[in-house]
């Protein structure tokens, strides 16, 4: 397959898996499926949003100010989905609480339009944001997914294991509702992709020397 | 014509001059913040009406988590609390106002509807109290139950707003349930924690002497007016203390308690 700017960043450049961008957010909202999603979401729309933005003025940004301008831009992008949610979507937003807001310090945001939305024209730098927007959803879905399953048995809220405490068989695994698990789940996926795709690993940065070592007197 | 041609000059500078530098900045904080100012007023009303329904729901949920309200509530055969008007100035119950249309948070801010607090009796940090508010009560088979106050006041970086609910002797604590705040996530936000908001059960307002001394204290309780404060949230913990010390006492509920505790209201 072709790589594309849409395409790339799904698997190949996930920014989550491979650049271990964003690794807060992705922490803290997959406990459920419906969290992850809103959240996905309106990563996706910030992100679309500040790359056509930037792209479109990024011939007219003085270089000494760039990232104040583009932090701007972001900024007020994640207060107006902060702001729609809260409007269309009370429960929701006070579900995910400040982590919308969180989204103007994702580092994943300002990396696209510094990397991406900077140097390249609208429409690509639209498509990078959102395959970018994608692969980041991707990855929480699978995190969110897991984590509500294994966790509390449901999905998006709805009962799918019976629990021992409602009379089922499924033990709901308590350590899956909490943060570090979502370090393991991501830590998995990242050894399986680059298990199945070994470009993708970085070469040591300090190379393990084995055999007898001279000690040194 | 002039201005397409000055637009043009001014796209046209090199980006590194000092000029272009503070435009482009200037222009980029001019549409994102009256981006964010329009999205904001235009959504005003919605997120409103969602705070409205959680308020209900919050006063709600706390009479049903009262022990033995449902069958005081049974048992009157009331559906509900009973709202009434209370003017603050004479502690008087307004008689024939229409309570349910009455727009409590618009009378705080209305100067015709409000009054300015001299600095010192301004202990909650509001700045104007309101000539009116709304109390919540609700009357068993032995007289008044349950009186439910409507309070607010300045925490550590915003506005708590609280609903206090005093038993039938207005002199021990009912509840306390915090429904709006915007405190540091994580830290003054801990006041809304049931686990710190059921300490304030029981406590009581006023000592042998009748004046309003129940407050929240650093590190724990020694007394029945004091609560334990929060480690790391002191400034909105002690906020919580002032507006509910605030509400009890001669600017805020103290004369309508005094005459519903007199028997006349």
């Amino acid at each position: 397959m072709r790589k594309t700017p849409l395409t790339a960043p799904l698997i190949d450049q996930n920014p989550i898996t491979v650049q271990i961008l964003g690794i807060c957010s992705a922490l803290a909202v997959t406990t459920a499926m419906a969290t992850a999603l809103t959240m996905s979401l309106a990563l996706i729309a910030v992100l679309v949003a500040s790359s056509v933005v930037i792209s479109l003025i990024r011939r007219h940004i003085p270089a000494s100010i760039r990232l104040v301008v583009q932090i701007t831009i972001i900024a007020s992008l994640v207060i107006v989905a902060d702001q729609v949610l809260r409007a269309f979507a009370y429960e929701m937003s006070q579900r995910l609480s400040i982590f919308v807001g969180l989204i103007v310090t994702n580092c994943l945001v300002l990396g696209r339009a510094e990397s991406y939305a900077m140097r390249n024209p609208v429409w690509p730098s639209l498509l990078d944001g959102l395959g970018n927007g994608l692969g980041y959803a991707l990855v929480l879905l699978i995190v969110a997914f897991l984590r509500e399953l294994l966790g509390t048995g449901a999905l998006f809220g709805v009962q799918v294991l019976p629990t021992v405490a409602a009379g089922g068989w499924f033990q709901p695994l308590g350590f899956m509702l909490l943060a570090p698990s979502a370090f393991f789940i991501i830590g998995g996926m990242v050894w399986a992709i680059r298990s199945l795709r070994p470009g993708q690993a970085e070469p040591d940065e300090f190379v393990l020397r084995t055999g007898r070592q001279e000690v040194a007197r | 014509m002039a201005e397409g041609t000055l637009w043009r000059r001014f796209l046209g500078l090199p980006n590194e001059s000092r000029i272009k530098t503070l435009g482009v900045a200037f222009l980029v904080a001019l549409v994102c913040a009256a981006s964010v100012s329009v999205t904001s007023v235009l959504l005003k009303p919605r997120q409103q009406a969602h705070l409205v329904a959680a308020r209900a729901a919050n006063l709600a949920a706390m009479v049903a988590a009262l022990p033995g309200l449902d069958e005081i509530l049974r048992a009157s055969g009331a559906q509900s609390l009973q709202t009434v008007l209370v003017d603050l100035r004479t502690g008087m119950i307004e008689r024939g106002a229409d309570a349910a249309a009455f727009d409590y948070v618009a009378a705080q801010t209305d100067p015709a509807q409000s009054t300015a607090l001299p600095p010192e009796a301004d202990t909650a940090g509001i700045g104007r109290r309101p000539n009116r508010a709304p109390v919540y009560l609700l009357r068993g088979p032995e007289g008044l139950a349950l009186v439910v106050l409507p309070v607010y006041g300045t925490g550590y970086q915003s506005t708590i707003r609280a609903f206090l609910a005093l038993e039938g002797d207005l002199n021990t604590i009912a509840a306390l349930t915090i429904h709006e705040q915007g405190e540091t996530p994580g830290i003054g936000t801990r006041i809304t924690n049931p686990e710190w908001t059921g300490l304030w059960a029981g406590r009581q307002v006023a000592n042998a002497a009748g004046d309003v001394v129940i407050r929240v204290v650093r590190g724990t309780a020694t007394s029945a007016f004091e609560v334990d404060g929060i480690t790391g949230a002191t400034r909105s913990s002690t906020g919580v203390s002032n507006l509910v010390g605030f509400w009890l006492g001669a600017e805020g509920f103290g004369p309508f308690l005094a005459r519903l505790k007199a028997g006349e209201e």
